[in-house]
């Protein structure tokens, strides 16, 4: 739902970044981290809504999903950290040490010249 | 065809927005809380009987966010206290700008704390920051014990749990030593609280987070 806004935000990043230049987006790669409410299809389909009619439009969403690292404090084993799993892969523990998640991040575009 | 690297945060305008409304409740002095949970689970009521309890004792005012309607902002005013309602028409979260143009609202000099009643919404306001102090999830028992399992994002990055509805705990099969269980795994540091808004029970202990968070 609110895959909207975030949306919005992206194609509004997106036109700051190319305002100058005539053309359009064919490709949009964005990451995030684990501990955010972001739903693919929703986030896809909301940004095919918002880029119509601007030089996003048609362009490809590519959302990379940054793992968290975490690091059991009873077996020392390094893993992935999982929101829906949240326990320690090798000795089914859950305390853990958690790193930073990263946020949304707008990472590249791939932009055709007219 | 060309790849330009962008690099930037996506929600960087509420992120700048969040920060600009951190900066000013520390420099006021004032607890902002932001609280979080699904339609109904108690967050006015929740907010009524704080603010009969501390009326006299601590300066509150709220900021109610609901999708349409002025009705939570009327009870909170029915107790005394102020209240802004913000009407966000649709949208499934407040943003951090929203609140920046709510705070001229009041007369902030003398106020202890400022809550923020988001949108009831487990999921979505979670990823907007609002430049809060403290970030407050409640559950009641009638959502069912499976929910920090199920949407874990506002669980795993809340302060405080409000387990309300407790008086009815008893009808219901809420395993509540199930849920501090699990819960504390996604987020070790949660303090949590078993209430009852509508008895009042358990929230003593409440109160007294409060008076103790403000100092
Ligand atoms: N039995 C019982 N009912 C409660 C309790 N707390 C709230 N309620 C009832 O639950 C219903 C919803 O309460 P609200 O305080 O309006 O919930 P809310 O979270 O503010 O709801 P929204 O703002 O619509 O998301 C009301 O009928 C309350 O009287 C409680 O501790 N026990
Ligand atoms: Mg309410
Ligand atoms: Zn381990």
């Amino acid at each position: 739902m609110h895959e909207m806004m975030v949306a919005e935000n992206i194609v509004e990043t997106i036109l700051a970044q190319v305002q100058k230049k005539s053309g359009k987006v064919t490709r949009v790669v964005i990451s995030c981290g684990q501990i955010n409410a972001i739903n693919d299809e929703a986030l896809k389909f909301a940004f095919e809504a918002i880029a119509a009619g601007t030089i996003c439009q048609g362009a490809k969403l590519k959302i990379k999903h940054i793992p968290l690292k975490a690091v059991c404090n009873s077996c020392h084993k390094k893993f992935n950290f999982d929101l829906y799993e949240p326990q320690c892969p090798k000795c089914g523990k859950s305390d853990f040490l958690i790193g930073d998640d990263v946020p949304l991040i707008l990472e590249e575009i791939e932009f055709e010249k007219k | 065809m060309m790849k330009i690297k962008v690099k930037k945060k996506i929600l960087a305008k509420n992120e700048d927005f969040a920060a600009a409304n951190q900066k000013f409740f520390k420099k006021k002095n004032i607890l902002c809380i932001n609280m979080i949970s699904s339609p109904g689970s108690g967050k006015t009521t929740i907010l009524e009987k704080t603010a009969k309890a501390l009326k006299n004792k601590i300066n509150i005012a709220v900021i109610e966010g609901d999708l349409y309607t002025k009705l939570d902002a009327e009870r909170i005013r029915a107790t005394g206290l102020e209240a802004v309602q913000i009407e966000t028409k649709g949208a499934c979260h407040l943003t951090a700008e929203q609140i920046t143009n709510s705070l001229h609202k009041f007369d902030t000099d003398n106020l202890d704390i400022i809550v923020i009643e988001n949108i009831g919404n487990l999921v979505c306001p979670s990823d907007f920051d609002l430049g809060e102090t403290v970030r407050v999830v409640v559950l009641s028992v009638a959502e069912g014990d499976d929910k920090c399992k199920k949407y874990p994002n506002s669980f795993a990055q809340a302060d405080v749990l409000l387990i309300n509805k407790t008086d009815l705990a008893r009808y219901l099969d809420f395993n509540v030593k199930m849920v501090r269980k699990d819960v504390l795994k996604l987020n070790k540091d949660l303090k949590i609280f078993e209430i009852s808004a509508k008895t009042t029970a358990g929230m003593e202990k409440w109160f007294k987070w409060l008076k103790k968070a403000i100092r």
